[in-house]
This record gives C-alpha cells, structure tokens and sequence, in this order.
C-alpha cells in the first residue's frame, strides 16, 4: 500500500519534472532576481555597507540572497498546481485509484529539485563574483539540508496559494512578501543599526535565525543556539502549512 | 437478451443538490453489463453531476451507486479501479507528448509495461504520428481521441464518456463513434452522455432520459418510439443533409493527419 503511494508521487513527480525541464527557463527566472539583488549589494551599495563582521560583503549576504532565491522559485509551485487544478488534469487523478496526497507530493518534491538546480546557479554566480568559503563538506551538506528545509516549509505555504488563487497571478502573487522578508533581518545589514520596532521584528522572525546560521556554517564558526531557532521556525511553518494545504485541498476536492 | 446478470451499474434513488438547486431528485438507473446506455438531457439537466457522482468525484446527498457491487460512496477505491471516466473535461497534460500522457497512467495504474500499453493504444487511436509531439499541439479531435485512449488504459470493464464528441466536427465525431463501437465488441460497458439524439439512436442499446433530475423514460429505441402517436406515411423528397454533403467531399474515410493550422481550440 505505502510503497504504491510512493510509485505513484514517484511516477506523478516525474511528469511535472518534465514540466520543469521543458520551461528551463523557470530555473533562471528564479535564479535572475537574487542574481542581480547580489551585484548589486555587491558593486554598488556593499561599499557603504558596513556589517562589523570579518571578510567580504558577499561572504556576509550570500545566506540572504539564497533565500531569496527560494522564495521567488517556489512561486512556480503555485502556478504549476493553480494551473493543473484549472486544466481538469487533477479530476482525472482523482476518479483513478491513487492516494490523493500523491498529487501535493510530487509538486512538493519537484519544487525541491527546481530550487536545488536554482540554487546551484545562484552559488556558481556568487563564486564567479568573488564568494569564497573554506567551510567543510559536511558544512556545506548541513547548508543544503537547511536550504531544504526552507524550501519544503516555502513550498507548503505556496502550495496553500496555489490551492486559493482566483487567478494565474495570484497563485504567484504570495511570494513577493517572502522575498522582501529578509531585507528586514539579518540578511544585508546588521540588526542593531534599525530603529527599535524594526530591529525587534527582525531579530525575532525566522529570517534572521536561519540568515545567521547558514553564515556561521559558511565562515567555519560555531552556530550556536541559532540553529535550533532556525530548526524550530521552519518545522513549525511546515507542520502548520502542510496542515493547512491538506486540509483546503480535500475541502475543495470533497 | 435476458437481463438475469446484476448490472454493472446500478443507481438508486441518488440526490444531489447544490445549495437550494436540487440538480438530481432521485435517479435510478440500470446499464447492463456489456451494454451501451446513452443517458440524454438538455445541458444543465444534470447529466454530468449524476456521471461526476459514478466516478468518485462527487458525493450523493442520498440514495446508493455501485459500480460492479462496488458502493462508489463507501468503496471508492473498487469504484475507481473499476469504471473510468472520460469526455467532457479535456484532461489531458498539454506539456507531456501524447506517448507520455498515456504512459503517464499506465504507471498510475500499476501496470507490467507502459510503453507497450501505451504503443498499442496510439495505434488504436490513430496517433501514432503524433505520438511523440505535445498534446498541446493536438487538434481538438486528436485531443479527445488521447483524451479517451487515457481513459482506457488498463482496460477498465465499465467507461462512462461525458459528451464525448461535444465541439468536434462531423468526421472526428464518426472516428469517437467507431471507438464507442469497438469498446462494445470488447464486451465493455459504456454510459455515455449526450445531448445529440442521433447519437444515442447510432450507438445506444438502450436510452435514458434525464429531466427535472429524474430518469423519465427508461428503454430501447423502440420502445421510446412507441411513446409517440404511430407513424404517419408521408411522401417526402430527401435532400442531403448538410453533414453528408461535407462527408461527400471530404471523403468518409479521411481520418488523416489534420491541417496543423486548423486547430481548434488547442487550449
């Protein structure tokens, strides 16, 4: 029973791979805006950025820019789903005998690999502008799970959208907010130089934790409690979005 | 024709309504295994919403449908692994090439060889030249035509076809016709909608009427004839239809690969 449920997101996630493999230009699209945010905090307002931390500015706002980077390719989940759900595709695996979390899945699980390969663009980018990072691999394997994470608790929220939208813009439309978020944390400017309100929202959303620990993983530096924060936020936001979706899609599906 | 066998689908007292429209009033119907029933009913009659409910898509607010004893409400696994439905909805991936759509569904219903499965059916289909092009690019007769072959993958006993040939032209709608016809050969038995009476006269074994959310008449052909006053013998000079003027200059058997530029509705 549980291995034909896998067979079923394995067989449904390779057809909306496919998907991604015939628009290759989703994966740049995604990979287009945090490109040109980090040259441009790089070249031309990183020089009058002073952070108080050692090395160079990019080594500083690369964890900010890769989530970014996250947060504008998850925007294609809601529009692949919003779009399947339009299109009657869904209709007809439903009235087939396949478990009906099958179709969230294999969104989900082809959002992780679309934003991986993003995300692999972004860092090769950031290491031909001058990123560099002595950090280990079992370092960098602990950044990619983290990206994961954020990416799986992103997607949930987007699959949430793309369940809601009213139209193809809409299902999109949710992901703006996610990328102007970690300009109000850690991510480009150190907390403390914000005014009080400001500087207690960033220090206290899941930005700034998540920001701080993929920096101190990169720089070789202890993580300290960060990461259980970080840890924390975003096995909440995924437990409680994937609730929410399951919930919406069966209420909209009967 | 004894109809001794349980049939394959058996309907009973079914409701539906959404918010105060009452769209089904206690449908009973019976298709016989092996048989076609054409269910017919001006649009809105509720024709799709009774088909939607047979499929698992919908649930009954009362009354009990069973698909080969499958109960659709309480065993909604058996129902889908038993009927398939298939028409109105044009459910097909327009991103995936033909041969990837029906392999698609191989896979989903679990069976030994895909690519076989799906080779045959392109064949059955005619869309073996158009196998490996996205559906996207179909003409709307070739869309229907994979549309249906993903509905019979994996050979499914009972096939319900929700106006199946809505929107086609007259030879696409002769090419679902033979399909329909062959399925009955294979001993399949078929529900089909339609609002076009010559269709159910060219392809039904019995007719349904649905209207005001009840079944009103329920019988062959025949029997439905016998409902109006007898015939009268009137001398009248045929003139060709219109349809068979078309055929006459296209040609009946033209199935062939249709004009890419003439595509009707690829979206």
């Amino acid at each position: 029973m549980t291995t034909l449920a896998l067979r079923d997101t394995g067989a449904l996630t390779r057809r909306s791979l496919r998907h991604v493999l015939r628009s290759p230009d989703t994966i740049v699209t995604t990979a287009v805006v945090p490109v040109a945010l980090m040259l441009m905090f790089g070249f031309v307002l990183g020089g009058a950025i002073t952070t108080g931390a050692e090395g160079r500015y990019i080594d500083y706002m690369l964890p900010g820019i890769l989530l970014i980077t996250i947060a504008s390719g998850v925007g294609y989940t809601s529009y692949r789903l919003f779009l399947d759900l339009q299109g009657g595709i869904v209709e007809r695996f439903r009235s087939m005998p396949i478990p009906r979390s099958a179709v969230l899945w294999a969104h989900v699980l082809t959002s992780l690999v679309a934003n991986l390969a993003s995300l692999a663009v972004v860092v090769a980018v950031a290491l031909l502008v001058g990123f560099r990072s002595g950090a280990s691999v079992a370092a960098w394997l602990a950044v990619a799970a983290l990206l994961a994470l954020v990416t799986l608790a992103l997607t949930w929220v987007a699959v949430i959208a793309g369940l809601s939208a009213g139209s193809v813009e809409g299902a999109g439309a949710f992901s703006y907010p996610l990328i102007f978020l970690p300009f109000v944390s850690s991510a480009f400017v150190p907390t403390a130089t914000m005014p009080g309100p400001v500087a207690w929202f960033a220090e206290h959303q899941p930005v700034t934790a998540v920001v701080d620990t993929i920096r101190a993983l990169l720089a070789q530096q202890p993580v300290g409690t960060e990461i259980w924060v970080a840890l924390a936020w975003l096995v909440g936001i995924l437990v409680v979005a994937q609730v929410v979706a399951v919930t919406r899609y069966r209420r909209r599906l009967g | 024709m004894t109809a001794v066998a349980a049939p394959a689908i058996r309907v009973r007292g079914v409701t539906k309504s959404y918010g105060d429209l009452e769209v089904l009033r206690g449908v009973d119907l019976d298709v016989a295994a092996g048989s076609v029933v054409a269910l017919l009913g001006s649009n809105g009659a509720g024709k799709t919403t009774l088909v939607r409910i047979l499929a698992t898509l919908a649930g009954a607010d009362g009354g009990r449908a069973e698909v080969l004893g499958h109960d659709v409400a309480a065993d909604a696994d058996g129902g889908r692994r038993t009927i398939s439905l298939t028409g109105q909805f044009a459910a097909v991936d327009d991103v995936l090439t033909g041969r990837e759509n029906l392999e698609l569904v191989a896979r989903l219903r679990h069976l030994a060889d895909p690519a076989g499965v799906a080779e045959r059916l392109l064949a059955r289909f005619s869309l073996t030249d158009a196998a490996d092009r996205r559906a996207g690019t179909y003409s709307g007769g070739m869309r229907r035509r994979l549309d249906i072959a993903m509905g019979l993958v994996g050979d499914p006993p009972v096939v319900v076809l929700d106006e199946p040939t809505t929107g086609l032209d007259p030879q696409s709608r002769i090419e679902v016709w033979q399909v329909v016809r062959g399925l009955v050969r294979d001993g399949t038995t078929v529900l089909l909608t339609t609002q076009y009476l010559e269709e159910a006269e060219q392809l039904a074994d019995r007719i349904a009427i649905l209207h005001g959310g009840t079944i009103v008449h329920h019988g062959t052909l025949a029997e439905l004839r016998a409902l109006l006053p007898p015939t009268t013998v009137t001398y009248v000079e045929k003139q060709p239809s219109l349809e068979e003027v078309f055929l006459a200059v296209v040609g009946p058997g033209s199935t062939g690969t249709p004009d890419p530029t003439d595509q009707e509705e690829v979206r």
